[in-house]
């Protein structure tokens, strides 16, 4: 079956060109049938979960939608002004900007140290990276309860080793300490991410081209200028990719929140998503949580432009 | 939206294997042991929570209590998975079914791998290799949403499934009843097929000569049939690689369980775990042995596919 259009050879006594341009795409539609069947359930799926769903979601926006009550009246522009209003949901900003921008620079730059260490030609190079890789595979809720009783305040690992190391006097309640908690989750927000950025780095470190380093040393350069003005900014792109996707995920954290702190002491945990949540399934608010979660989806839009436009060029 | 573009340096380039690959540089290694010194204290130090993990998993419920910490348990048992599955006169309440966790979250994730690449790679052929009425903007249509977050549709696709006519006790006009929610179906089907998993197939489907497609078409070969004997024969390495990605990410998923699943016979194993963490504030033996038998199936996927593993994850890039 040819899947080119057809030579336009039709010869009616009406010839005028929107004829026979509505007839050949006619015909190119009944000539295509197969492509629509393959098409077909795809497109059921993502016109219910991806699409409807979004045009829903902007629906309930304007409405007071609680599953629980009968009566869902429009309201117009109020959720948005009570999401402007709402100090809570503030807070939660703040919360997440602050653990954004701790957990995503931190992540990286212990995964381009490891990277870098493991690109050098070591004896079990390979076995090494392996290790630093295994958290990685393990599921992230896993990660979150070891690290929930890492940090336990009355038999917790990383207390009892403090104290033996007597930097502290007193068991500190990392989880429920309103001034440490926050700080606790971007430490294991840090190492679950560290295996991440190594192996991206590490792929990228093995694709600069050696002939640069080489002439670099017949230059005399010392290694650390090596590293300064060729492998740094070789790794630019790498960077900006690991910056943009650890940005966008981190704006989305919600596993180790819910686990770990469940969004306590007094809030101080509470990130915009953990907030979303608890406005949808706790508070039952659906045109609330929907309007907020928009919200998310506008801060969000700045950074996946961004990505979409590195995908897009290819080159950065 | 000019999508043709050669891929992402950062996505082809770990093509190679990145874990084992050996440079052509030298073994230099007595000019770099300097390394070892941060690498291995390094490593210990950032391998230690998985370490206490495992060796916690054994130990009776006191010894893992104890002050100072045991890394090595006195008195190795089994107890916390027998407690876990609940296996012999060890069944705790609410604990017991936690085997059924597990076969929930293989026959989760195992049914969105195969659905998943299968409509991904439907729909990808479909786009690289085919010119339609309507395939540019549909194919726009897919891409534009792929920054969405998953909060946005979260709430409305939790109201669909509840309102699914005629299951779950609904009425044929989805009223009265839990629909899709807490089951099976409701688990599976939003994430069966994926806009990211369409785009990464069907860059990989450009570079498949159209000669060889053409050839087929002349011996009077089926579209279906070139679909599936031609070009996926072709596609291995980027569908394992999307592969490994999808059930690596339905294995650990936790947000959507966490809100359509409410019968515990129906927890995937993240869930289970979690929900059990929260609820059960002092039986961490139990709470331990679950966490290992929750990673062992990751663990199992990274050795048996390291290498696709590298790419995948580097090709999809998110986690978390």
């Amino acid at each position: 079956m040819s899947t080119r259009a057809p030579e336009r050879t039709v010869a009616d006594d009406d010839s005028s060109a929107t004829v026979l341009r509505r007839r050949s795409l006619w015909y190119r539609i009944r000539k295509n049938w197969d492509a629509y069947v393959f098409l077909s359930v795809p497109l059921l799926l993502f016109a219910i979960f991806t699409l409807f769903a979004l045009g829903f979601s902007f629906f309930l926006t304007f409405h007071q939608w609680s599953i629980i009550e009968p009566e869902r009246p429009f309201v117009g522009l109020q959720n948005y002004r009570d999401m402007l209003d709402d100090t809570s949901f503030a807070r939660a900003i703040v919360n997440t900007f602050y653990f954004t921008g701790v957990s995503v620079p931190l992540g990286m730059l212990f995964g381009l140290i490891v990277a870098l260490l493991l690109n050098l030609p070591l004896r079990a190079r390979g076995l090494l990276r392996t290790l630093y890789f295994l958290p990685f595979v393990t599921p992230f809720v896993v990660c979150a309860i070891i690290w929930k009783w890492l940090l336990n305040g009355d038999f917790g690992l990383i207390n009892y080793y403090l104290l033996q190391l007597r930097v502290i006097s007193d068991p500190l309640r990392f989880l429920s300490d309103r001034n440490l908690a926050m700080p606790s989750v971007i430490m294991m927000s840090v190492w679950a991410s560290i295996s991440f950025s190594m192996v991206i780095y590490l792929a990228a470190l093995q694709s600069i081209p050696e002939e640069l380093y080489e002439a670099a040393r017949v230059d005399g350069a010392s290694r650390w200028s090596q590293l300064l003005y060729i492998t740094v900014p070789m790794l630019r792109p790498t960077t900006l990719f690991l910056l943009v996707i650890g940005i966008i995920g981190s704006f989305q954290v919600f596993t180790q929140i819910f686990v770990m702190t469940s969004g306590g002491p007094v809030e101080r945990t509470t990130t915009v998503v953990y907030y979303i949540y608890l406005s949808a399934f706790k508070f039952y608010e659906f045109g609330y949580a929907s309007t907020l979660a928009f919200g998310l989806f506008a801060m969000l839009l700045v950074f996946t432009v961004i990505q979409l436009q590195i995908y897009r060029k290819g080159d950065a | 939206m000019t999508t043709d573009a050669a891929p992402n340096p950062v996505v082809e380039a770990p093509r190679s294997d990145v874990m084992t690959r050996r440079r052509g540089r030298g073994r230099r290694t007595g000019s770099s042991a300097w390394a070892y010194l941060i690498l291995v204290p390094g490593c210990l130090l950032f391998l230690a929570p998985l370490a206490w993990l495992v060796s916690a998993s054994f130990q009776p419920i006191g010894e893992i209590f104890s002050y100072p910490p045991k890394w090595i348990p006195e008195n190795p048992t089994l107890d916390g998975y027998k407690k876990f599955l609940g296996i012999g006169d060890f069944a705790v309440e609410g604990a017991s079914g936690a085997w059924r966790w597990f076969l929930n979250s293989a026959i989760v994730a195992i049914a969105v791998t195969t659905l998943q690449l299968f409509f991904n790679s439907l729909a990808a052929y479909v786009f690289a290799k085919r010119d339609f009425p309507g395939r540019n903007a549909i194919f726009v249509l897919f891409l534009a949403t792929m920054m969405i977050p998953g909060q946005v549709t979260l709430i409305p696709n939790y109201l669909v499934l509840k309102h699914m006519p005629l299951f779950g006790g609904n009425d044929i006009l989805g009223q009265g009843g839990s629909g899709w929610l807490d089951s099976y179906y409701g688990l599976i089907l939003p994430s069966a097929v994926s806009a990211f998993g369409i785009f990464l197939l069907r860059q990989y489907m450009l570079s498949i000569p159209d000669e060889l497609l053409d050839a087929a078409r002349i011996d009077g070969a089926s579209e279906f049939k070139i679909y599936a004997r031609i070009v996926m024969p072709l596609c291995g390495p980027a569908l394992a690689a999307n592969g490994i990605f999808i059930f690596m990410a339905s294995w650990e998923d936790f947000f959507w369980p966490l809100i359509i699943v409410s019968s515990p016979e129906l927890y995937t194993a993240p869930l289970g775990l979690a929900l059990y963490v929260v609820a059960n504030r002092t039986q961490w033996d139990i709470l331990m042995a679950g966490s290992v038998l929750a990673t062992i199936p990751m663990v199992l996927v990274f050795i048996f596919f390291q290498r696709r593993f590298v790419q995948g994850i580097s090709l999809s890039g998110m986690k978390g």
